[in-house]
């Protein structure tokens, strides 16, 4: 193992054994001692303000990447529920495990998570990993990438895969670049070619889609973008193995703590954008923020979300948090309806790979026509709400 | 304080096109400008600086880059450095953050490191959370706005899935995710350009880094990108012109139903 402790600079002064998510550090007359449970997660490194702990991590380079088995997904867990995302990254995962002949696993990590074992059980994981902690309902990078990088170092998965939301590319990158991983980001496409895992993303705002191998590396890692992959589906699997990995988390040691939560979701079902089967969006041709009602109808009877275009999230219509696009959410889902959106490509590189588009937009020479399936020519004040009434009577009558 | 900003230059995504016939970038003719994302994570830089503070800028990249950097002095950063060396050519985001953090390293006494939402061409914004991971300091990302900065602490507003936060953090840390709403371009005026060329500018190579050659550019990538090429091209859809608002969703509803979307 390749952490030490500088005997010179420590004080014994605790911070490291406190930090450690597996109880791996004891003071021992006053000199902290780093003991067997050390999965080299870092935790105590960053912690310790004399910086007398140094970790030495080896570049895989030459190592057997065989010990390296299985394809674990990283489930996010949000208010108290399962984002369908995890289970659409399950069902990857299982593919992905068949052609290799190795285990589909879930990480389960927060607050009573345990509950949740049925639901990747029954969708087909052969494994499921648990670290549950009370300290750990809420997410925070420190906490969550510390344990992360233990159980990894630990368990040594072959492919690890996250979901590409709001935490789960702030969390991969950090694990990755402290364990010297290669990641991909942002995946629409995962399969497996010659033993490898070959990762499918766009880029260049979406204008070209690259291929990307980690050759050298173990485990290798992805973020998974939500809504692209199709979910495990719900199917009785009795042999599923639960590890349990007991954990001690310190968020009095926190660097960064959350003082306030400022809540404004305007879409009234609840569900982010990112993970709506059906978004109705608005810009800056809606006009005013109390027509987003006229979309908010629709949406509701859709049973969607509601989206916007930067234009109407800085005109202070809709929160920031229902912007697509490039510096919003990209999102990929089932039916975009676009209305009084031009069709800029730093919106359509949010929302171009949604199955069904359609718009709505007063001008014919609009560039989100180029992309829509659909296109209605018209004013949406009018257009939308007839379209509300039409859907609404369509839907009762199935 | 000492701030750092990490900037790119990128070529201009809006008009990279694919040559159909190689399948490769066609990047002639192609502007190179500041990664928009950088621009905005140096305007809030500037914005909560005062009197004293200083801002360093630095970017790897070729010698052209240094285009960029010079932008960024006219906006008003004091000093910038271009991280430019043959051996840093082809990094992946592990090898690009390890460099840039090298680079930090070797400034030193830092208390803010900021890095833009994501670069608009490699799109993955991953070297902002490997800078913090490799320089074990701790990170903010998706951050809307800095709103306090006091002694040790700073406080930043952050998006989340459904709304904001506000968290609170011990220096120094490092934060990405800006997307300050003036985001027009700003070019900077004639005489800000001028007094740029006067601020000082450095290049450093790998001699200045150190660190084993190992770990830069493309033998210190663990990722491969092993083909590029035009994402399939969507279908041709259907366009209602010239009808009466209650005709045309009558039709989409029959066009809708006729292709089972609804
Ligand atoms: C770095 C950067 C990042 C950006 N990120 C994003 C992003 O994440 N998301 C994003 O959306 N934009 C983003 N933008 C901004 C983007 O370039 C556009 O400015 C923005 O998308 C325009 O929004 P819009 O289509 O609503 O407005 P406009 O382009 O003004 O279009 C309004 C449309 O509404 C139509 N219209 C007007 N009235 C009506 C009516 N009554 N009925 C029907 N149609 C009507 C008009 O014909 C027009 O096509 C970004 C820009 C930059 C530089
Ligand atoms: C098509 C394609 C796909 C790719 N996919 C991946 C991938 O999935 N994984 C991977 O590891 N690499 C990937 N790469 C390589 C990656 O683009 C480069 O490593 C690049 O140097 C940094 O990544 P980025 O452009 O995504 O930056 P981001 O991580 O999006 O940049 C975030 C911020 O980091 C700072 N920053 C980034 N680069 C620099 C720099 N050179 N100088 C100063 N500051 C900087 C800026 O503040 C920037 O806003 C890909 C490259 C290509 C061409």
């Amino acid at each position: 193992m390749s952490i030490t402790v500088d005997k010179e600079k420590c004080t014994g002064c605790g911070l490291c054994e406190k930090a450690c998510p597996f109880g791996a550090i004891k003071i021992v007359e006053k000199i902290a001692v780093i003991g067997d449970e050390c999965t080299l997660c870092g935790a105590c490194v960053d912690q310790c303000n004399l910086k007398a702990i140094s970790l030495q991590r080896k570049k895989l380079k030459d190592v057997d990447l065989s010990q390296y088995q299985d394809v674990w997904i990283v489930a996010e867990i949000k208010d108290g529920k399962v984002r369908n995302v995890s289970f659409e990254l399950l069902g990857k995962a299982i593919e992905l495990a068949d052609e290799l002949m190795q285990d589909p696993c879930v990480l389960l990590i927060g607050n009573n998570v345990t509950k949740f074992t049925q639901d990747f059980s029954n969708r087909g994981a052969k494994k499921i990993y648990i670290a549950e902690n009370e300290d750990l309902k809420d997410y925070h990078t420190e906490t969550y990438s510390s344990v992360i990088t233990g159980i990894i170092s630990k368990y040594k998965p072959n492919i690890v895969l996250y979901p590409a939301t709001i935490s789960g590319r702030d969390l991969a990158p950090r694990i990755a670049a402290t364990l010297e991983l290669g990641l991909t980001a942002d995946c629409t496409g995962l399969s497996i070619k010659d033993g490898l895992l070959l990762q499918t993303r766009p880029a260049f705002g979406g204008n070209i889609m690259a291929d990307i191998i980690c050759p050298i590396t173990r485990p290798q890692m992805a973020t998974v973008r939500p809504n692209v992959m199709e979910m495990a589906s719900a199917n009785d699997n009795e042999n599923t193995k639960i590890i349990e990995i007991p954990v001690n988390v310190d968020l009095q040691g926190l660097k960064i703590k959350t003082k306030e939560i400022i809540s404004a979701s305007s879409s009234e079902c609840g569900i982010p954008v990112c993970e709506a089967d059906i978004i109705v969006s608005g810009g800056r041709g809606v006009g005013c923020q109390e027509n987003f009602k006229i979309l908010e109808d629709l949406a509701n009877v859709l049973k969607g979300a509601v989206g916007a275009s930067r234009a109407a999230v800085d005109l202070g219509w809709i929160p920031k948090s229902q912007q697509v696009g490039q510096s919003g959410t990209t999102v990929s889902p089932r039916i975009y309806i676009a209305c009084g959106i031009s069709g800029t490509i730093q919106h359509l590189v949010g929302m171009k790979s949604s199955d069904i588009i359609i718009a709505i937009n007063k001008d014919p020479e609009a560039p989100i026509f180029n992309v829509a399936n659909y296109g209605i020519v018209g004013d949406l004040c009018e257009v939308v709400p007839l379209l509300t009434e039409a859907l609404k009577k369509r839907l009762s009558e199935n | 304080m000492k701030f750092i900003v990490c900037v790119k230059q990128v070529p201009d995504t809006t008009e990279v096109k694919i040559d159909p016939e190689t399948n490769t970038l066609i990047r002639e003719g192609v502007p190179s400008i500041l990664n928009p994302f950088d621009q905005f994570a140096l305007e809030e830089a500037i914005k909560i600086r005062q009197e004293g503070d200083e801002i360093i800028v630095i970017s790897m990249g070729p010698p052209q880059a240094k285009k960029a950097l010079l932008k960024c002095l006219a906006l008003g950063a004091d000093k910038a450095i271009l991280l430019s060396d043959k051996a840093f050519a082809g990094a992946d985001t592990w090898a690009t953050s390890y460099t840039l953090t090298q680079c930090i390293r070797k400034i030193g006494d830092f208390n803010i490191v900021f890095c833009g939402l994501q670069a608009i061409d490699g799109d993955t914004a991953q070297v902002g959370p490997e800078i913090a991971a490799q320089l074990g300091i701790p990170q903010i990302t998706y951050v809307e706005s800095i709103e306090k900065l006091e002694g040790k602490k700073l406080e930043a507003k952050v998006q989340t899935d459904d709304g904001y936060k506000i968290v609170e953090a011990k220096l120094p840390v490092l934060i990405t995710g800006i997307t300050s709403s003036s985001f027009e371009p700003t070019n900077p005026p004639m005489m800000s350009i001028m007094k740029a060329n006067k601020k000082p500018f450095s290049t450093w190579t790998i001699d200045d880094l150190g660190g084993s050659s190992d770990n830069y550019g493309l033998n210190g990538s663990l990722t491969e990108v092993i083909k590029v090429y035009s994402p399939p091209a969507r279908q041709q859809g259907v366009v209602i012109e010239d009808e009466k608002p209650d005709a045309a969703v009558l039709k989409l509803i029959e066009l809708l139903s006729k292709d089972k979307v609804i």
